[in-house]
């Protein structure tokens, strides 16, 4: 790498993790709001102009919650779950390609960080190796509700793991690449994958957000039976590091929703340049993801583990073959 | 080949900063001083009696075994379904074969039991 590369790699890094940092405090926000219009409130709308200084506030009071480390915790494994949770889930995000090779300064610069024939493999190892912060923190706490989450967490990431893998194989056999700027030109091409593969979609969605450990599959954090999981024994700022990780896993499994199924940043007609295009996607499947939240209740632990591994898991097999032949009969 | 993984090395770099940062943030600032029990494992007000560091359900053991079995078999699907339109009907048929074989073991670990959570 010479000088010029490197810069442009560090620039790309920060603006990676502002965005994302703005992204997760904005997400909440948005979360918040429309769960409160769902459930007939009106939601945080006091700080600021219509609530938009809301996220502020909160990161300003976490910063200033006391750090409480209790007794009994494995304390560099304690501090190390919550690091490993946040930077597995920035690093997610470099190989997602956002826009077209855009000119400026006179130097050509591609609109994503990296681009690497095995893109989508670093994504769903990145998924998975987040997994540990969550498994050491449960681990390291010497609380019972956190080990008990700790180890839902894991065995849940297992469970739909296979699914989620297996869903993407169809899009690799049609687009016969594994780097996702391959896959974007490949549906710019053609048509948007999700018409070749709804079921694919479909099991991609459910099982990512069972990955993400979002409602209606949060038993990792079900407050109800486990006061929170893994994170009961964090405070401050530490726990703030979860809750990023959380909200930019959620970014980042949407954006590989647009990227793989819904055309990256193309779109229908020119209106928007392509960048705009990916946000206005990612925003449809973060919607979604609230808008599940306040509808679905939370499943039992049994069918959790039915869902995937009865349901998920043989479709998933299924869509493969009946993707094979199809492409099969139609050469 | 090894240089496009550079920006994703300074990618991860960056965020192992931003956490340490935090991380060490979060012991500057904030109030000092603890109240009594403040130190204590929170269960609900409960006063813990064991240690956290229990034997957990053979279960989730068993879980782990299935997994790795087929997430090593999902990973032979990538190359394959990558290179699937040069290899023809060769490859189509290869392949159900294999899927064939992963469907009697998922079959087998079914009726065994080993699926179901109760």
């Amino acid at each position: 790498m010479t000088g010029g590369d490197i810069i442009e790699a560090v620039v790309k890094s920060l603006i990676i993790i502002v965005a994302l940092l703005t992204a997760f405090a904005y997400m909440t926000l948005y979360e918040r709001r429309i769960l409160g219009r769902m459930q007939l409130r009106s939601g945080p709308n006091r700080v600021g102009p219509a609530g938009l200084l809301q996220p502020v506030a909160d990161g300003v009071k976490l910063a200033f919650k006391q750090a409480i480390t209790p007794r009994g915790v494995d304390k560099p494994l304690y501090l190390l779950a919550p690091a490993i949770s946040v930077v597995t889930a920035l690093s997610a995000f470099a190989v997602i390609p956002v826009g077209p090779t855009y000119n400026i300064f006179g130097r050509a610069i591609p609109f994503h960080l990296a681009d690497f024939n095995v893109g989508l493999l670093f994504v769903l190892a990145m998924g998975s190796l987040g997994a540990y912060g969550i498994v050491l923190a449960g681990y390291a706490s010497n609380n019972k509700y956190s080990l008990l989450g700790g180890l839902r967490a894991a065995a849940q990431l297992i469970s739909y793991e296979l699914a989620l893998g297996l869903s993407l194989v169809g899009i690799l056999m049609i687009s016969g690449s594994l780097s996702l700027t391959a896959i974007v030109e490949g549906q710019a091409r053609g048509l948007w994958y999700i018409l070749v593969q709804p079921l694919a979609f479909v099991i991609y969605l459910i099982s990512a957000i069972a990955e993400t450990n979002r409602a209606p599959f949060d038993l990792v954090e079900a407050e109800q039976e486990l006061v929170g999981g893994y994170h009961t024994e964090y405070t401050g700022l530490r726990f703030a590091l979860f809750f990023m990780a959380e909200y930019i896993n959620m970014v980042t499994v949407s954006a590989l929703a647009a990227t793989l199924f819904l055309g990256g940043w193309h779109g229908p007609f020119d209106l928007l340049s392509g960048p705009w295009w990916l946000l206005a996607k990612i925003i449809l499947i973060l919607t979604l993801y609230v808008v599940l939240r306040a509808t679905l209740p939370r499943l039992r632990y049994d069918q959790l583990m039915r869902l995937g591994w009865h349901w998920l898991l043989p479709l998933a097999l299924l869509n493969v073959v009946l993707t094979a032949i199809g492409i099969t009969l139609l050469q | 080949m090894l240089e496009s993984y550079g920006p994703v090395l300074i990618l991860i770099l960056l965020s192992s900063a931003l956490a340490a940062l935090v991380l060490g943030l979060s012991s500057i600032m904030g109030p000092r001083g603890l109240g009594r029990g403040a130190r204590d494992t929170y269960e609900s007000g409960i006063i813990p009696t064991t240690s956290a560091r229990q034997r957990f359900p053979v279960r989730f053991a068993l879980l782990a075994m299935l997994f790795l079995v087929f997430d090593i078999e999902v990973i032979f699907f990538y190359p394959w379904a990558v290179i699937f339109r040069r290899l023809g009907l060769y490859g189509l048929i290869e392949m159900l074969l294999f899927i064939g074989l992963l469907f009697v073991g998922y079959i087998y670990a079914f009726k065994k039991g080993a699926l179901n959570w109760e």
